[in-house]
């Protein structure tokens, strides 16, 4: 790790908390893909090409789980046409990782319409899946028309409100948060002081050196307030987890990846197993964005999550579905 | 674009102003007045109608939407709307409603019923 190769970036985060500059060489569209770890607060950032050059003891450890998101089942308009095709592939790639995920979390959106049918779909599909233990949070589609009921019903099993939850895994502590419920006109996500309260009751005991990973649909980070992309109270949520030495955020939603580190925690967005989106204010809206069919699958895309007792941060490795 | 609105408005208060001159009742000629949901937003945005107008809005987006209304309690609620599925509310008092989209928040609109 001590000889600097490349395409290798380092950032020193122990000044201010916010490194623009890390920040921006580190943001990764979709399509890109790149593999970002921190140690120590330094920022080590390399682009998955040159993945094949690093030591495989960066990707590899105690924990190793999947994240995958905005499955949007029930959703055929020219963008995808076939979004049960496309989440069959994600699972494809999860099945063929080199080191085997212990479960997956999926941060939302699973339905495209909230219809029993599509959230049958995406079970029965995922249970071609190896790791058989799912996670879930609810995005703005799993919610419509009875406020989570449904969802709740299938999903919700042993959690608060309105399907917040936090469970441990090999040390690991996990936070699933609900910010899709209750949005105000002209708003933002919302977690809402419930479950606010819940979760500075949650990590109280914890200890600061518990790695915490928080997953949940909305970016809890201000990525594009323009499109509401973002949780009105995120900061309070991350207020929080100031005392924690290592906080992986990761979101679903905006349809691509996108990184960013401020202080100890690192946000990180995942691509859709559907269709892409647009780049924040790059298009009219922030509706589907159709590409050849034959560029589909390298802006979808599954992200490989490991945690390394001893390191300080989780390393999130993004890969397309092509 | 924020002229050819004004004109609009200002072409579609005269229509609504002429109407007035013959009108019956309102209740006997209520007139239907559309919204449409483009690019995630509703065009137009604030629209002014006569008391007892039905409005209905279009979804013409490739994502649903709803139209929900924002006073407490709520005035109208639609289902979710997918693409070109509609929703229409026949306005029967004066005043303005504020709405939006509870799926998209940042999409708001508001009829004014004169």
């Amino acid at each position: 790790m001590s000889a600097k190769k490349k395409d290798e970036i380092i950032y020193d985060h122990n000044n201010d908390g916010i490194d623009r500059r890390g920040f921006l060489k580190c943001m990764a569209w979709a399509g890109t893909g790149a593999f970002c770890v921190i140690q120590g607060g330094v920022l080590k950032s390399y682009a998955l090409s040159r993945m094949p050059e690093t030591n495989p003891k960066d990707t590899m450890g105690e924990l190793s789980f999947v994240q995958i998101s905005d499955s949007h089942m029930g959703f055929n308009k020219a963008a995808n046409p076939d979004v049960a095709a496309t989440l069959k592939v994600a699972v494809d790639k999860i099945n063929a990782l080199p080191t085997a995920p212990e479960f997956m979390l999926h941060t939302g959106d699973i339905s495209h319409l909230s219809k029993p049918e599509e959230f049958d779909t995406v079970d029965q599909i995922l249970k071609g899946a190896k790791p058989k233990n799912v996670f879930y949070v609810p995005g703005e589609h799993d919610v419509l028309n009875d406020d989570g009921k449904q969802f709740l019903e299938r999903y919700g099993k042993g959690s608060k409100g309105a399907g917040w939850y936090s469970f441990e895994k090999r040390g690991v502590h996990f936070i699933g948060l609900v910010n899709v419920m209750n949005l105000k006109a002209g708003g933002l996500g919302t977690l809402g002081p419930e479950q606010l309260e819940w979760l500075e009751d949650d990590v109280k005991h914890l200890k600061s050196s518990t790695p915490i990973v928080v997953f949940a649909h909305i970016p809890l980070w201000s990525v594009y307030p323009e499109w509401g992309w973002g949780t009105e109270d995120s900061a309070q949520a991350l207020a929080y987890l100031k005392k924690f030495g290592s906080v992986t955020v990761l979101n679903g939603h905006i349809h691509q990846t996108l990184q960013k580190v401020e202080g100890t925690v690192t946000f990180h967005t995942a691509a859709s197993t559907a269709f892409p989106q647009p780049q924040p204010g790059k298009a009219d809206s922030p509706g589907p964005m159709k590409v050849p069919a034959e560029q589909l699958r390298s802006v979808l895309g599954i992200t490989d999550v490991n945690y390394v007792q001893g390191q300080h941060a989780l390393a999130v490795v993004d890969s397309t579905l092509a | 674009m924020v002229l050819a609105g004004a004109l609009l408005t200002i072409a579609f208060v005269m229509s609504v102003e002429g109407r007035k001159g013959l009108t019956l009742s309102a209740q006997d000629k209520a007139a239907t007045t559309e919204v449409k949901i483009d690019n995630f937003s509703f065009g137009p945005a604030a629209l002014t109608v006569a008391v007892g107008s039905t409005v209905t809005w279009t979804n013409r987006d490739d994502i649903p939407h709803t139209v929900v209304s924002t006073d407490d309690p709520k005035k109208f609620k639609s289902k979710v709307l997918d693409t070109d599925e509609k929703f229409s509310y026949t306005f029967t008092k004066a005043g303005t409603y504020p709405y939006f989209c509870s799926i998209h928040p940042k999409m708001t609109g508001k009829v004014i019923v004169q």
